[in-house]
């Protein structure tokens, strides 16, 4: 079967309902078993403004919201106007005629679908409300669903409001899909069915569920767009998991009460956009000078200061590698897709145990809050759980305990506080082995020192541990894309395409920061006669940390800082300028 | 209860401490009031043989905030202002723990303040010791939350125009469920006062007239002595809240120490939904197949 795919635009005002149609579609064609992969494009207000939604249905695993659009459903004329010129050649428009205008001069190329879903529903105790459920029923018939889907996402969706609800919405769409059936062509045969229902997540919700799977049993947050998803997750699963969750009055609470849980045994996780992020870089410092084991996620948003809360960006990195003042032992993980959130979960509390220290992980809006189809059996509960020495509950007697013994790898036994016979503190201040946090101790030299030596020894060794990074494509190519993060399914398209054109791409997709494995690294940018680094940011701060860590400067730079996402159409034209142009910085000013 | 507070202090004089002594003296300026808080801790956590491994002290920054390196117990030295919620953290992942808050008034109606409110009105059960100098100790003496309108000090030479804080009228306002000060010059009262406040199930706060010898020269142990008295010698009922707030408020040549306000409610451990699975700690780590299928079916 030769791969199937069309991309439907959703869009209005917010409290229309784009949200609702957008995941019944992708619901819809999940229990299909075909894969979606959708991002919503929304503002910062509750009513008005305008919200967009783009799925992208294929019959096999996709891994962007792409760069096109089939199919628009248009629930305004703001829609309509703003949106009609993305329509690919033959495409499709959906909407309402009694609210939705055609403009006079408008395209030729395209199908015209308007559907009078008043009329159509007055005897169904039709509401304005009710046109996207309308619309909906007609994009089944052009998408060629299965309208049976409908019936069971309306059941759903309404079950709460009692089956009379359920029942209305459900005749209200069914008008939709046979007015449409009636009148316009579908856009092609049915889709394929897949071989079994797929679910539709998001990378936030991976991230809770991951947490949950590796052990985290204590969840602290204060709302910030993008990372207030996960809060919602945990404060709807977390009690019936024995998982105690905290919106606590700011961030410096937050952090310092997955860290105060973190140092009684429970591992412990916390999330933010970067702004609460810069209030929690202090105790980043404390957790690494205490030994406590902390999962910090930043999902980043637009910045500096509140910038875009409601959109993408990945400029937090330097603020990442830079949080809390002096030299410490931390790990930056940049996952790269909704499993990837999940899986990296596992690992950044297994790192945070075994080190005992600050993990912090860079998500983006863009991967926090996209729409993904992920198989089920793809998500294993069974993740590796290795505490280290970080969760002993007894002590030998006869063996003295020091807290933070100097050993080889600079990981000390920790026994938990309520252990008998064992008792120490954990400072912020200097301390020594013991923990003894006295002016004279800490600030004696040798002893400082020696302290020192002992926390940064960490990093060698977890260096060590990080899995080399792997290009994606062919082992040589004329040009590699490098990407860090959210970027990835982005880049692997963009390689293809260029890679079909003629310009043999391959893809580096950095997802371990720092430590950085920079000799793994340099044995995949050292084969590349073109390097080109892309990023959602204007510094380009991957780049340079690369050049930091590596010492090798990237000949060309793809950047995007508008505040929406990349798309392969982007970096490929970005690619073709630096080539052909000669730029090295794409866009530029 | 008023008696309750008398009652302890002839038990708590003589009750031996060294169980809770810890690897090092303070290294705090001979004189200072925080050997009289530390000496309560003890003798309180003593008088309720609480075994020292079950005990953890938290602290944020400062001169008092040295404290859990002095006694014997588990115990975190964190930031400026944050150990509240360090400690509260401590406390949601194993209740177990009895949870010992010690700073300074910079500490915890400064730079912690926000903490310091929103903790109250959670009604955790931990025991909230701020040693209240009335000035910025460790940084030699700048002007504190608690320096009252006029002082002197390094950082106001031209005298503070700001009114301190009331850490008593704010604490029985945000819903503390034990608020009660002492006086390091009254040790064995101070010790009661602490022990009744572990004792308490909920949040107590014990603000505590700590002197500081080096930089505060106004309010001395001979300033305080002329001019404190103990709620508890006047009969006091600490149950009537209107009559606490009257309290609260008196602050000039007569300033009441002991047991303003102890109120028995529920505790926020008594609501948490999260424990009908167990203490955090003692849970098993991960999902059972048929936990994680269940919640994976949700986005079906």
């Amino acid at each position: 079967m030769s791969r199937q795919e069309i991309t439907v635009g959703v869009g209005g005002e917010a409290g229309e309902g784009i949200g609702r149609t957008g995941d019944s579609i992708a619901k819809i064609a999940a229990r299909h078993g075909l894969h979606i992969y959708a991002y919503n494009s929304y503002q910062s207000v509750i009513r008005g403004g305008h919200v967009w939604l783009r799925i992208r249905i294929a019959t096999e695993k996709i891994h962007n919201h792409g760069d096109h659009l089939n199919v628009l459903i248009a629930l305004n004329q703001d829609t309509l106007d703003r949106h009609l010129r993305e329509v690919d050649s033959d495409g499709w428009v959906l909407f309402n005629t009694e609210v939705v205008r055609v403009p006079e001069d408008h395209r030729g190329d395209l199908r015209y679908c308007g559907v009078p879903c008043k009329a159509l529903c007055k005897d169904l105790g039709y509401k304005p409300v009710m046109q996207n459920t309308v619309l909906l029923g007609a994009a089944t018939w052009v998408l060629q669903l299965d309208f049976s889907y409908v019936e069971g996402v309306m059941q759903d969706i309404f079950k709460h409001k009692g089956a009379p609800v359920v029942r209305e919405n459900v005749q209200v769409a069914w008008r939709g899909y046979e007015y449409a059936r009636e009148n316009f062509p579908p856009i092609h045969s049915p889709f394929p069915r897949g071989p079994k229902p797929l679910a539709v997540t998001t990378g936030n919700e991976m991230f809770a569920l991951g947490a949950v799977a590796a052990g985290c049993k204590f969840y602290a947050a204060y709302p910030m767009t993008p990372a207030s998803s996960i809060l919602h997750w945990f404060a709807r699963y977390g009690p019936e998991l024995g998982v105690v969750v905290k919106q606590c009055e700011d961030e410096l609470a937050v952090i310092n009460f997955a860290i105060g849980a973190g140092f009684a045994g429970v591992r412990a996780l916390c999330a933010t956009s970067g702004g609460g992020f810069s209030l929690m870089t202090e105790a980043i410092g404390e957790a690494a000078m205490t030994e406590t084991p902390v999962v910090v996620i930043n999902a980043m948003r637009g910045g500096p200061s509140t910038g875009l809360p409601t959109k993408t960006e990945q400029a937090d990195f330097w603020q990442l590698f830079g949080a809390s003042q002096g030299d410490y032992p931390k790990m930056i993980l940049a996952p790269t897709d909704a499993l990837d959130c999940y899986y990296t979960m596992a690992e950044a509390f297994n790192w945070a145990e075994r080190y005992q220290i600050p993990v912090l992980v860079a998500s983006d809006l863009y991967l926090s809050e996209h729409r993904e189809t992920v198989d089920p059996a793809d998500i294993r509960f069974d993740v590796p759980i290795d505490r280290g020495e970080s969760a002993l509950r007894e002590w030998p007697e006869d063996r003295e305990y020091k807290r933070f013994a100097d050993t080889p790898t600079g990981v000390s036994p920790r026994v938990l506080p309520g252990t008998p016979g064992v008792c120490y503190t954990a400072a912020t201040d200097e301390h020594d082995e013991r923990g003894i946090l006295i002016s004279d101790v800490g600030t004696d030299p040798v002893k400082r020192k020696k302290s020192m030596d002992k926390r940064m020894r960490k990093l060698r060794f977890l260096r060590q541990e990080i899995p080399a990074p792997q290009v994606i494509g062919p082992e040589r190519a004329d040009v590699t894309l490098v990407g860090w993060g959210s970027t990835k399914g982005i880049l692997i398209e963009a390689a293809d395409r260029l890679t079909r054109a003629g310009i043999s791409t391959n893809v580096l997709a950095l997802k371990y920061l720092y430590p950085f494995p920079s000799d793994g690294v340099m044995d995949v940018l050292r084969r590349s006669p073109k390097v080109i680094v892309v990023e959602q940011n204007y510094t380009g701060q991957l780049m340079r940390h690369i050049r930091a860590e590596t010492g090798f400067l990237a000949h060309g730079a793809v950047r995007k800082y508008d505040g929406e996402p990349m798309e392969p159409a982007y970096v490929v034209q970005g690619v073709k300028a630096i080539l052909e142009d000669g730029i090295s910085v794409f866009p530029g000013e | 209860m008023a008696t309750a507070v008398l009652d302890v202090i002839q038990e708590i004089r003589d009750v031996p401490v060294e169980a809770y002594e810890g690897p090092v003296h303070p290294d705090w300026c001979p004189g200072c009031g925080d050997y009289g808080v530390l000496k309560a801790l003890q003798k309180a956590l003593a008088y309720l043989q609480i075994d020292p491994s079950q005990v953890v002290v938290v602290s944020g920054i400062g001169c008092s905030s040295n404290l859990p390196g002095f006694i014997r117990a588990y115990g975190f030295h964190g930031l400026h202002g944050r150990a509240l919620p360090v400690a509260e953290g401590i406390k949601l992942a194993n209740p177990r723990l009895h949870v010992v808050v010690t700073g300074g008034d910079g500490d915890g109606y400064g730079i912690g303040m926000g903490h310091f409110i929103h903790a109250m009105r959670r009604n955790l059960d931990i025991t909230y010791i701020v040693m209240n100098n009335q000035i910025y100790g460790l940084t030699t003496g700048q002007v504190s939350p608690t320096s009252m309108k006029g002082v002197r000090t390094k950082s106001t030479p031209y005298g503070n125009i700001e009114p301190p804080v009331n850490p008593i009228a704010l604490a029985l306002m945000s819903g503390a469920t034990y608020v009660a000060r002492g006086f390091s010059g009254d040790p064995n009262h101070l010790a009661s006062l602490v022990a009744h406040g572990i004792r308490h199930r909920g949040f107590a706060l014990i603000d505590v007239f700590s002197p500081c010898v080096t930089y505060n020269n106004v309010n001395t142990y001979a300033w305080f002595r002329q001019r404190v008295y103990r709620l508890e010698d006047e009969g006091h009922d600490p149950s009537d809240f209107a009559r606490a707030v009257e309290k609260a408020l008196e602050f000039g040549d007569r300033i009441p120490i002991g047991l303003f306000y102890e109120i028995e409610v529920e505790t926020y451990e008594d609501l948490e939904p999260a424990y009908k699975r167990g203490i955090p700690v003692d849970q098993p780590l991960g999902l059972s197949p048929e936990e994680g299928a269940r919640l994976v079916q949700a986005w079906m």
